[in-house]
């Protein structure tokens, strides 16, 4: 009988196909944006903790000038040397700390060439990052100290220069500088921040610093803290050596900062939901709007079948048949439009998933919720127009024109 | 169930009346009526004398304001909605002036719909149905649809509807209103041959002599109430 009455639905669904699609257009709008919104941001969301990762854990970024000033404001504070970096690796509660300089750069190899971010640094920079090298070797102590000619460089710049052939021992050019490549590094993809990571060169500081910019800036000092050391414990200690070395007045303020990585992330992690959390929002009422559509629909169809229904309970229906098949109805129907918001929805974020480049990442039991939701919506909002169904009265719906 | 000859529809002062007060319409006003099994009663009257109140509470469309209804020789004035829908399920057929068939609905699948609320299998419904749909000679037209075919072919199909369910009564309420004469001649033929054949009692209202013609015995309504009930010789002539 439940069989019977589903497969009549379909039929007077499919009798009008274009009105039962326009009716539910509502909940496929609906359920697309909900299923596409939780995809997207668990995609991004395993994208954000793929990235805390790359970061390794317990990473902290020095920069001069106070956090105040947010991004790319400078102040006075003067810049770090290579001795704080040294002296930080000193300290119990650091595993390694690499000083960093950098600077965009034409890197020429024969005819081809690629500008891209150099970066001056040490090896323990690729330990802090836990980005090994996948060819060749990294930066040896002595060419550390001496700032040699070599060079570390990414899958992207690799590609631009040297296509598919293995780059170890070829010589490019970096400004005036002719540069070894000695190392390959492992491909990294997109940044939480959408920067492709493999557009990069690495130098030795030094020789970045006495051979490119002339200077001995060091811009940045990333840290990774020692393992079992809290990240509170390990900010306090550096914050103390630095406030020593920069030679920093009590109750002066901080002419530097230190930023948590973890906290960034966390941060980035929160505004995801916050937007999940607002689209979901915007995806309820176009439910909403959706299951008062089907309504509507539903009792214009109820009315339209008013002789139908006469000739049901005519022919021995009982009102809770009646009442069934148009509840059955209304469901088939919001089904319908939740099974096409599914598909929508997840084609939505695949594409969305390639253009930001992040994983896509569909999850059963939202899929399964969005189509049990659906149902719901449509036992809500047919509840109505099949209870008027089922109590019209058989002879006035047998005479009604 | 009740040997032939048997009272199968008792109306005691059965009255139904509608609105109250100063608006009161009293559609029926005290009617008493007798129906056997295996009879062949043709209604008739002037237009708002009540035939179609009386066949609606004959058919468990409607109940009587006050008297008694006996079915097969039990109470049954006061069933309730779905009592009397199981009622008309399982004894009852109708056959209606204006067809009343599923548009976009093939001939097969209107018959089967009484069939459908029986409870019966997919395959029982379409052989019983296939089945009734030839015994009103539509045998080749189960996939047309009702806009596909004549009027009377409709009624036919109609028939067949209130057929397949092997009901113990049929009634129709003006079952040649909308045909022409001969279209006319052919449905109560077909009624005729049901009654006789299978023994339905059939209960028709009808405007017209020469179709009461073909019922044993004629009742005539005058203002909700019973004018005259008499045998019609010229049924006994046929016969
Ligand atoms: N639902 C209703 N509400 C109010 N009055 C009604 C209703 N149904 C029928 N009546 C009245 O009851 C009376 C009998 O109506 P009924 O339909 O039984 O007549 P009828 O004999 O079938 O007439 P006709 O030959 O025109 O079909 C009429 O006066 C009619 O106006
Ligand atoms: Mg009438």
């Amino acid at each position: 009988m439940i069989w019977e009455t589903v497969r009549l639905a379909l039929q007077a669904i499919l009798r009008n196909a274009l009105r039962s699609f326009l009716t539910v257009l509502g909940v496929v709008i609906g359920v697309a944006a909900v299923i596409a919104m939780v995809t997207i941001g668990q995609g991004s969301s395993d994208q954000v903790t793929a990235s805390v990762e790359s970061l390794g854990t317990n990473v902290l970024i020095l920069r001069p000038g106070r956090a105040m000033m947010g991004p790319g404001v400078r102040d006075d504070a003067p810049e770090f040397r290579l001795a704080d970096a040294e002296a930080m690796s000193t300290l119990s509660v650091v595993a390694a700390a690499a000083p960093v300089a950098s600077s965009t750069l034409t890197a020429v190899y024969g005819n081809a060439n690629a500008t891209t971010l150099v970066t001056g640094t040490g090896a323990s920079y690729l330990d802090v990052l836990n980005w090994p090298v996948v060819r060749g070797r990294s930066f040896a102590d002595a060419e550390e100290r001496s700032g040699a000619a070599v060079c570390l460089i990414g899958e992207t710049v690799r590609q631009k220069l040297f296509g598919n052939t293995d780059p170890t021992g070829e010589a490019i050019r970096l400004k005036s500088v002719s540069c070894e490549v000695v190392g390959l590094l492992q491909a990294k993809g997109a940044s939480t921040f959408g920067q492709d990571q493999d557009d990069t060169i690495i130098v030795p500081i030094r020789m970045l610093q006495r051979r490119v910019t002339g200077t001995t800036d060091v811009s940045s000092i990333r840290v990774a803290l020692a393992p079992g050391v809290t990240t509170a414990r390990g900010i306090r200690e550096i914050e103390a050596l630095m406030r020593e070395r920069r030679r920093i007045g009590i109750g002066e303020d901080d002419d530097f900062s230190v930023t948590d990585m973890a906290e960034i992330s966390s941060m980035l992690t929160g505004i995801n939901n916050v937007l999940a959390g607002l689209l979901s929002a915007v995806a309820a009422v176009s439910l909403l709007v959706g299951g008062i559509g089907i309504m509507n629909i539903m009792l214009v169809s109820v009315t339209e079948r008013t002789r139908e229904i006469g000739i049901r309970l005519a022919v021995g229906a009982q009102a809770r048949q009646v009442m069934m098949q148009f509840l059955i109805e209304a469901v088939v129907l919001s089904l319908i439009g939740g099974l096409i918001g599914i598909l929508l929805g997840l084609a939505l974020a695949y594409v969305a998933a390639q253009l930001m480049a992040i994983p896509f990442a569909p999850s059963l039991p939202v899929v399964l919720l969005a189509f049990i939701f659906s149902a719901f919506v449509g036992v809500v909002f047919g509840y109505f127009p099949a209870r008027s169904a089922a109590r019209l009265d058989p002879i006035e719906a047998l005479r009604y024109q | 169930m009740a040997a032939a000859g048997e009272p199968i529809i008792e109306f005691r002062g059965i009255r139904r009346t509608y609105g109250s007060g100063e608006a009161e319409v009293r559609a029926l006003d005290g009617v008493d009526l007798t129906i056997r099994r295996g009879e062949f009663v043709a209604i008739m009257g002037p237009s708002g004398s009540g035939k179609s109140t009386a066949m609606n509470i004959i058919g468990f469309l409607d109940r009587p304001t006050t008297g008694t209804y006996l079915f097969e020789g039990k109470d049954v004035s006061a069933l309730n909605r779905d009592q009397r829908a199981l009622i008309r399920r399982h004894y009852l057929g109708f056959v209606f002036q204006g067809f009343n068939l599923l548009a976009r609905t093939s001939a097969l699948e209107n018959v089967e719909l009484p069939l459908i609320y029986k409870g019966l299998g997919r395959a029982e419904r379409s052989a019983l149905a296939a089945e009734a749909l030839a015994k009103v000679g539509l045998q080749g037209r189960e996939h047309h649809d009702p806009s596909e075919l004549s009027g009377g072919q409709q009624q036919r199909v109609a028939i067949a509807r209130a057929l397949a369910g092997d009901p113990v009564v049929i009634l129709a309420d003006e079952p040649t209103g909308n045909l022409d004469t001969t279209r006319s001649r052919e449905i109560m033929e077909l009624l005729v041959r049901l009654n006789r054949e299978d023994g339905i009692t059939i209960v028709m209202v009808t405007h017209e002599e020469d179709m009461a013609a073909h019922a044993g015995r004629l009742v005539t309504f005058i203002d909700g109430r019973v004018a005259s009930d008499r045998a019609m010789p010229a049924r006994e002539a046929a016969q």
